[in-house]
């Protein structure tokens, strides 16, 4: 039908494709303008006309949320495990998937089946046991018992998505490095992390956003108002003031505003990561 | 057990400068010792270096991956309630009850249910939208970041949110009633016939735009000569992306659908979330996940827990396992069947 017209170089493309993509569009957009948008209407406009627009604007609900001692504490528990949690699991990560990419030794394959058989096993079917673990080791109610667990479950799509980046650096460059003198870790540290910013920087904010929005781990680790981070702040919130719905949509589009943020900045990093992954 | 928690956050934070690594490195340095011996060192540098570079990574996996597995299949086997050591044996009896409990052959049909329309809704749905975008049309980048939006907001957040539109006098009833569709109104969330799809609907609406910029991601690692060259020899444009481009899309489509599997077998947040652990089970959208969140932690029953942990993951093992052999197979070779080679 309209397919050959697609085929010929236009400037614009043909009318259909831009009337579907603007309906995807909506469908994914509108749903977070509802929940930002909401926040910025009293409760009496949200109950007589819930799918309305905010008439008059009131910016009350966003300036008391960002006045609360507790949105700020949970951002800041939120920031702190996400920090921790992406730094670990990206140089845990790039260390042992130089050692999967480049090294030859014996227990090689095994060692990459192990991380590749952690994709299988997502946080939520191991969080029982895994509550089990960290409550003997005494992390119960402390971040690092959240951090810790998102390093390792992290490390399995890390080391997956690293490993075909790292082995596609060219072997020249290594015999170079060592010609000049520098040895298999100054490779690294030189050549290599430099050289796989892209995959690092994919893992990165995979890593961050994950951290961002993990919700289950939290819930089973951290029990006091003082640790919680944002998804649990959300959720204590919403059910702490149910009737105030302006004000719980205001808390929930303040929480979500760092993640987006954050992909925002990076999103081509992210399509050209998941491209090299794919491939690999 | 504690070593391992001892060390690892001092790893973590070694990241900038890491000395020891640093150090064994510039150890590299000093002049070239007789062949024999050299050899010898090198392989116990290569060692050394095996070592550190990987020792952290395999210790905290397993310590905090791989070690629960095992200590859940041990749990399983007790009535226990956290507290202590475990004493109450109760052998196969947690699973007997796990089996035949009709809670959990519910919740493992709604899981299925999920896991088939995931697949059967977003999939062809990517596709198509991903070849759409995937010409030449203005603004793809912008679009790219907005159709990723819902995959980057947290299900909790999205759970909130859609929760206060479905309710009976949320948003979408009132936007219904405007645009005079008015009888298509409904109970959303409450309704046990309607509730399922209401969810499907919720996560097709989360990661499909996910589906779509792997997919993307995809078809722009396809060498454009090859569309060229078959549009030469006269080729229309469908035949061109059902000959050419969905084969050459087959390893996106099979690792998206794995990466869809997954998650639909872990499915939790979302259903906590909006319909709590308890009204999941009336409404009729209770997963296997909410199943053990509610029958073990919230019970305090964690031997019970431990042992439905051992179900689900026997079940997703199986399930990638299967796929893997039949499907993944080609994609990940040298991956997960053969190792790094």
């Amino acid at each position: 039908m309209r397919a050959r017209t697609a085929d010929r170089p236009q400037k614009w493309g043909n009318p259909f494709t831009y009337f579907v993509a603007l309906l995807f569009i909506g469908t994914c957009v509108a749903p977070v303008l509802y929940i930002v948008l909401g926040g910025f209407r009293t409760n009496a406009q949200i109950s007589t006309s819930p799918a309305g627009l905010p008439e008059p604007w009131v910016a009350s609900n966003y300036l008391n949320v960002l006045k609360s001692v507790t949105f700020w504490g949970e951002f800041a528990n939120s920031l702190v495990v996400a920090l921790a949690s992406t730094v670990g699991t990206v140089l845990l990560g790039l260390m042992v998937s130089f050692v999967l990419a480049r090294y030859d030794f014996k227990f090689k394959g095994a060692m990459y089946s192990l991380f590749a058989a952690g994709l299988m096993f997502p946080l939520v079917i191991a969080i029982t046991p895994l509550y089990i673990v960290v409550k003997d080791l005494g992390l119960v109610d402390n971040l690092l018992g959240v951090i810790v667990p998102q390093i390792a479950f992290g490390l399995p799509m890390t080391v997956i998505i690293l490993v075909p980046f790292l082995r596609a650096i060219p072997k020249e460059i290594e015999e170079a490095a060592a010609i000049d003198g520098t040895g298999r870790l100054g490779f690294f540290f030189r050549m290599v992390i430099p050289l796989s910013r892209p995959g690092v920087v994919t893992v990165g904010i995979l890593a961050f956003i994950g951290s961002w929005n993990n919700y289950v781990l939290p819930l089973y680790v951290l029990n006091s108002q003082a640790n919680f981070t944002l998804p649990l702040g959300v959720q204590a919130f919403s059910s702490q003031y149910s009737v105030d719905t302006a004000k719980v949509l205001a808390f929930t589009s303040l929480a979500m505003l760092p993640a987006m943020a954050f992909f925002a900045a990076f999103e081509r990093k992210i399509v050209g990561g998941l491209t090299g992954a794919v491939k690999g | 057990m504690s070593n391992t928690l001892g060390t690892e956050p001092a790893d973590g934070h070694q990241s900038q400068g890491t000395p020891g690594a640093g150090s064994a490195a510039s150890s590299a340095r000093p002049a070239p010792p007789p062949a024999a011996a050299r050899r010898r060192r090198g392989r116990a540098k290569l060692r050394l270096e095996i070592a550190v570079l990987s020792g952290p990574a395999i210790l905290v996996f397993l310590a905090f991956v791989i070690f629960p597995v095992a200590l859940a299949a041990f749990y399983g086997f007790y009535r226990w309630h956290g507290y202590g050591p475990p004493t109450d044996w109760v052998g196969l009896n947690n699973y007997k009850l796990i089996l035949t409990d009709p809670a959990f052959q519910q919740v493992l049909w709604h899981t299925g249910v999920i896991l088939v329309l995931s697949l059967a809704v977003q999939g062809p749905l990517a596709i198509g939208l991903a070849l759409l975008l995937n010409q030449r049309i203005r603004g793809r980048s912008a679009i790219r970041v907005l159709i990723f939006l819902p995959y980057v907001v947290s299900e909790v957040i999205v759970g909130t949110g859609w929760s206060l539109m479905l309710q009976s006098n949320g948003a979408l009833n009132d936007l219904l009633r405007h645009v005079g569709l008015g009888f298509l109104q409904a109970d959303w969330l409450a309704d046990p016939d309607l509730a399922i799809w209401t969810l499907l609907g919720i996560i097709s609406w989360k990661y499909i735009g996910f589906a779509v910029i792997l997919m993307l991601a995809g078809l722009q690692s396809i060498p454009e000569e090859l569309s060229e060259a078959a549009q030469i020899d006269g080729a229309s444009y469908w035949q061109i992306q059902r000959r050419i481009t969905l084969p050459l899309l087959g390893p996106t489509i099979r690792i998206w659908a794995f990466l869809s599997i997954i998650g639909s077998l872990q499915l939790f947040d979302l259903v906590y979330i909006i319909w709590g652990p308890y009204v999941a089970g009336t409404a009729g959208t209770s997963t296997m996940a909410i199943y053990m969140v509610g029958q073990g932690r919230n019970a305090g029953n964690y031997g019970y827990g431990s042992a439905i942990a051992v179900v689900m993951f026997l079940i997703s093992l199986v399930v990638a396992l299967l796929y893997q052999r039949f499907l993944l197979r080609r994609d990940l070779q040298g991956a997960i069947t053969e190792g790094a080679s």
